[in-house]
């Protein structure tokens, strides 16, 4: 079971924390900064894994971003790279190309492309063309509501005029 | 357009780049103060327009990591919404801003229960996400049918959000399990590659959760689980599916996963799933991570299931690949895999020991601990010597961070497989002098012990150790047993004593052997054990090397102003006997007696965590008082070597009295511990009882008002004194016959460190008069008082038949040069205790000990066996015309009086 997915920056900023365990605002805080500490420290031909407290974090670096899984201590190491592959190459897909500024100023979407791949810590599509046309297909719900009350507020400045 | 809800994107934009503007954590706080500030006053004010826009504001505050529970009413509203938007959004915010322990999350079961019986699919997916991620125990009871049906809806991403859903369900109240296996094992038949996973996962989750459910599914789904492999394994390209040339390896992972839990000690599943198992494991990829993922996998469940011989050798051989891999991932998790093979198939291990080893030298530290863990379980009787030597050269060259957990493991190894003794101290050395700093204490306590029983290897311990300790004196622990030695086996060290034959003679002198242990005190990196061990082995050694008398005498003198209390005191202390008592010096610092290796081991175990705790007991007596552990256990051991002084040699009572003091004698012997030795005397107004009130009295001056808290010698002088009661109620019988010495008794080589104070006391009183051997003498006579001028020891006696009657004969002796004229005794007793003196045999008592005086008198105890003897005393007397008074208590009788 993934406890927990952590995206970092290399300054050691956070970019997106999904937490499927328990943890309290304080222990969250300790954790981040005891994860930071240890990966962003590792040098660049090491092992994707780090053990800490008891279970393993998986992190794998794609260009200034760290992302970061923390598994139990018998899960397949290996598979969760693939794990973070695989929500790599949606986010990419889905932004065209991502970047870090794409997960700061639209980290929602992030989170709604995480929630489309995991729930309850396990994963829940190994299609990419599935969640890509999921999340799509929620988007367009809320462009129409958009512009649904887009046009009721005219229709409303229209009649008030 | 102002009144659209939606248009507020812009505004979360503007917040997000104020906040990346700014140049300082001040100013960070400021902004997201600021917007705090307004989300607050919309919240209050209802502005249902920008609830959507506020809450994406409070998720980045909230990850920012500033608090946002204010926040926490609005997600239930966005989620009670009708849109959407609204719901999305909501739903998020819920997920992030809350945890399953908050209380708020209950009030949002109802909405949650309407949304999953939504008709749009995705409202209905955003709930069981959200229920999945967060849910609470009482919440999965409460929705469970709901999404129990869930699981039947036609639609996929319905299906698998709901499996999933239930995944934590089951987590949370694992009685829900049998409700959940036939649909769990009926999804498995479907085509969905999502709702495929999800199910998987479902029933792994289930086989956790409950025997019954692992035992239906091993039944009615295990066809289905080879099925589902078999046709994900033998599939063409699917491009949908396909991670570097695999079709879903996540599909395969889980189902490998499944399977180990069926399989494991049931023969005929395993036996079932063999063809697959050895398909995949021959068939599949090994260059791309995925495949590897697969193998690794696969390579579990073979280990995890009853397989058949072939196919463990294909797996073993897979591992054995994965070892000889170059990249560290997968090198990683084939050590992780060998750990669990270890207990499976120990030769196969074996095997690869070479390559295992080599991966503890690795620059990953990931890997080494792994690898570490691995080689110190692959150690047996056989491999241990190669394998040690190994690992202690690799000490040189390893990481400061890794020694550490390195020495722990070479150190558990060497005591684990020491048949040989001198193979383990080598090793020992060895550690201690490439890594001495990062080893830990008890690892050196024990080796002391063991150099202490191996009366063969002492000599070549301490000469190699006196080696080392030029090399590398900058190692802690390497110093500390050195120092210890040379202090103990000093002249084994000078005359190369019990040579081994393949030892080579070295020449060290006396003075180098002292200077080797002042090199230790005066090192700015040794701590106060340390020095206090130094100044011990000094001690020792100015009885080993008389003609280095004067220059140790001038070395321990030089901490005679150290800010330490301890080493202040063991200075001034250890000056004293140097200086003042020659005669019985040589016996009083004779070596140490052989300490008990047994007792050791067992008290090791029993407290495996530091070995400090073991004196707390002592140190938390009634009366409060923190006693020195020299004091609070003297236990027998340095009372016999007293009674022994006059013969070389009592391994016979040593060992005896080692057994019957289990308590933390290594710590005590060092001398460790003892810093609180100068506030022993310092009493505690707290208690009411009748001992602090005479400890209250004996901690004041007993002469010319000098201050308690005491490192001059007449406050010191008490703590026997008051002590003793507090060791007679915590050391049985033994302790008693001869309690009236062991308050000064401490004394003896092995207690020297912190018995100190009472040695000096003893030998004071001593030396003018009394021979050594008068303390031979067992009869019950205590030391009831004793300053630096005056002594009083008490002969007790009892009455047969009247155990509340006690007489008692004192003597007063004096200890300064001069006559003390119209000398007056008199004494003070509890109520419940009656007393009658008779009279003195003089009122003149002469200088320095030439004779005494002595008076008689008798006391009742009316609470005899219920409350301890007490008394306090005065003497007044004149000193060439000049009147003098001194007072004490005496609550050391001895328990039964």
């Amino acid at each position: 079971m993934i406890n927990f997915v952590l995206l970092i920056s290399r300054q050691g900023k956070v970019r997106l924390t999904k937490w499927y365990s328990p943890y309290t605002q304080k222990e969250r805080t300790k954790v981040i900064r005891e994860l930071s500490g240890l990966i962003l420290t590792r040098g660049p031909k090491l092992c994707n894994f780090v053990e800490w407290r008891g279970y393993k974090v998986v992190y794998r670096r794609y260009a200034s971003l760290y992302f970061c899984m923390c598994i139990d201590a018998d899960d397949n190491e290996l598979e969760v790279l693939e794990i973070i592959h695989h929500f790599v190459e949606i986010l990419d897909r889905y932004f065209g190309s991502v970047c870090e500024l794409d997960l700061i100023f639209n980290f929602h979407k992030a989170y709604y492309v995480l929630d489309e791949i995991l729930i309850s810590g396990e994963l829940q599509e190994s299609s990419k063309k599935n969640v890509a046309r999921l999340i799509a297909a929620q988007d367009s719900l809320v462009e129409a509501a958009k512009e649904e009350a887009g046009s009721i507020s005219n229709i409303i400045a229209q009649a008030t005029k | 357009m102002a009144l659209n809800p939606f248009s507020s994107g812009t505004r979360l934009r503007d917040m997000i780049r104020a906040i990346r503007a700014c140049k300082t954590a001040a100013e960070e706080r400021a902004v997201v103060r600021r917007e705090c500030a307004a989300i607050r006053a919309a919240i209050s004010g209802d502005g249902q327009d920008l609830r959507h826009r506020n809450m994406a504001k409070l998720m980045f505050i909230h990850m920012l990591g500033y608090p946002t529970h204010f926040g926490q009413m609005e997600c239930l509203k966005l989620i009670a919404a009708v849109g959407y938007p609204e719901k999305r959004i909501g739903y998020l915010g819920l997920m992030l801003l809350l945890d399953e322990r908050q209380e708020v999350l209950m009030l949002v079961t109802n909405s949650l229960k309407q949304d999953l019986n939504h008709s749009n699919q995705f409202i209905v997916g955003l709930a069981l996400c959200a229920l999945g991620n967060i849910c609470s125990a009482e919440m999965a009871r409460d929705l469970a049918p709901e999404v129990e049906r869930l699981m039947r809806s036609r639609d996929a991403n319905t299906k698998k959000k709901a499996a999933l859903c239930s995944v934590r369900i089951v987590r949370k109240v694992p009685d829900l399990a049998e409700n959940f296996m036939g649909l769990a094992a009926s999804l498995l038949k479907e085509k969905h590659h999502g709702v495929l996973i999800s199910a998987v996962q479902l029933c792994t989750e289930l086989c956790k959760a409950s025997k019954d459910a692992l035992e239906y599914l091993r039944k009615n789904c295990i066809e289905g689980l080879v099925r589902i492999l078999r046709d994900v394994s033998n599939s063409s390209y699917a491009p949908e599916y396909d991670v570097a040339g695999i079709s879903d390896p996540f599909l395969h992972i889980r189902v490998l996963k499944l399977m180990r839990m069926l399989g494991q000690g049931d023969a005929d599943c395993s036996d079932y799933m063999n063809d697959i198992l050895a398909q995949v494991a021959t068939k599949t990829e090994s260059n791309k991570n995925a495949g590897n993922a697969i193998l690794y996998e696969c390579v579990e469940t073979i280990m995890g299931i009853e397989a058949t011989s072939g196919l463990r050798v294909l797996a073993i051989n897979i591992l054995g690949r994965f070892l000889s891999n170059r990249d560290n991932n997968i090198r990683y998790v084939a050590l992780n895999i060998l750990m669990r093979a270890i207990t499976v198939d120990t030769q196969a291990v074996q095997r690869h020991r070479v390559t295992i080893l080599e991966c503890v030298k690795d620059a990953d530290a990931s890997i080494r601990k792994r690898a570490l863990e691995l080689v110190y379980l692959l150690v047996n009787d056989t491999n241990v010597k190669p394998l040690t030597k190994e690992l202690v050269d690799y000490l040189q060259v390893a990481d400061p961070d890794f020694k550490e957990d390195l020495t722990a493991k070479i150190c558990s190894i060497a005591e684990k497989f020491s048949q040989e003794k001198l193979w383990y101290l080598d090793q020992m050395f060895k550690v201690l002098s490439l890594a001495g700093n990062h080893v830990k204490d008890d690892v050196w306590h024990a080796l002391i012990v063991v150099i202490s029983n191996a009366s063969e290897l002492q000599g070549y311990s301490v000469r190699s150790l006196y080696t080392a300790l030029q090399a590398y004196s900058e190692q802690g622990s390497l110093l500390r047993v050195a120092v210890w030695c040379i202090g103990e086996y000093g002249e084994m060290l000078v005359n190369n004593v019990g040579m081994l034959e393949a030892e080579g003679p070295i020449t060290v002198t006396e003075s180098d052997a002292v200077d080797a242990v002042e090199l230790g005190l005066n090192r700015y990196a040794a701590d106060v054990t340390t020095r206090s061990m130094c100044l011990v082995a000094l001690l020792k050694l100015s009885s080993r090397f008389p003609s280095m008398s004067e220059r140790i005498k001038q070395i321990v003198a030089q901490n005679k102003e150290n800010m330490v209390l301890e080493l202040q005191q063991r200075s001034i202390e250890f000056g004293s006997i140097i200086q003042r008592h020659q005669s019985i010096r040589s016996s009083l610092l004779e070596r140490m007696p052989v300490l008990d290796e047994a007792t050791y081991l067992v008290k090791r175990a029993s407290a495996t965590q530091a070995t400090i705790p073991a004196y707390k007991p002592a140190a938390v007596t009634p009366g409060g008082l923190k006693l020195p552990n020299g004091v609070a256990k003297p236990a027998a051991a340095p009372l016999v070597d007293l009674l022994d002084l006059s013969s070389d040699d009592a391994p016979v009572t040593t060992t005896a009295s080692a057994t019957a003091a289990p308590s933390d004698f290594l710590q005590d012997l060092l001398g460790i511990g003892g810093t609180n030795l100068s506030t022993a005397g310092a009493p505690s107004s707290a208690s009411t009882d009748i001992l602090m009130d005479l400890l209250s009295m004996g901690s004041s001056p007993s002469q010319n008002g000098l201050p308690a808290p005491g490192l001059s010698f007449p406050a010191q002088e008490k703590k026997p004194v008051s002590a003793t009661p507090q060791v007679g109620s915590l050391v049985p019988e033994p302790m008693d016959l001869l309690g009236s010495l062991s308050s000064s008794a401490s004394i003896s080589g092995t207690k020297s460190t912190i018995a100190a104070p009472q040695a000096v006391d003893l030998l004071d009183s001593l030396s003018p008069s009394t021979s050594v051997s008068g303390l031979e003498d067992t009869r019950p006579s205590i030391t009831a008082f004793q300053s630096a001028t005056l002594k009083i020891t008490f002969d007790i006696r009892k009455q047969p038949g009247k155990p509340q009657e006690t007489t008692i004969h004192a003597t007063f002796t004096n200890l300064t040069s001069s006559n003390y004229t119209d000398f007056i005794f008199q004494a003070a007793v509890p109520k419940f205790i009656q007393l009658r003196l008779d009279p003195a045999s003089g009122n003149i008592v002469p200088a320095n000990g030439k004779g005494s005086v002595t008076q008689g008198f008798s006391v009742t105890n009316n609470q005899h066996g219920q409350k301890p003897l007490a008394m306090r005393i005065r003497m007044s007397y004149k000193v060439n015309g000049e009147d003098r008074l001194e007072q004490g208590q005496v609550s050391n009788f001895p328990p039964g009086v």
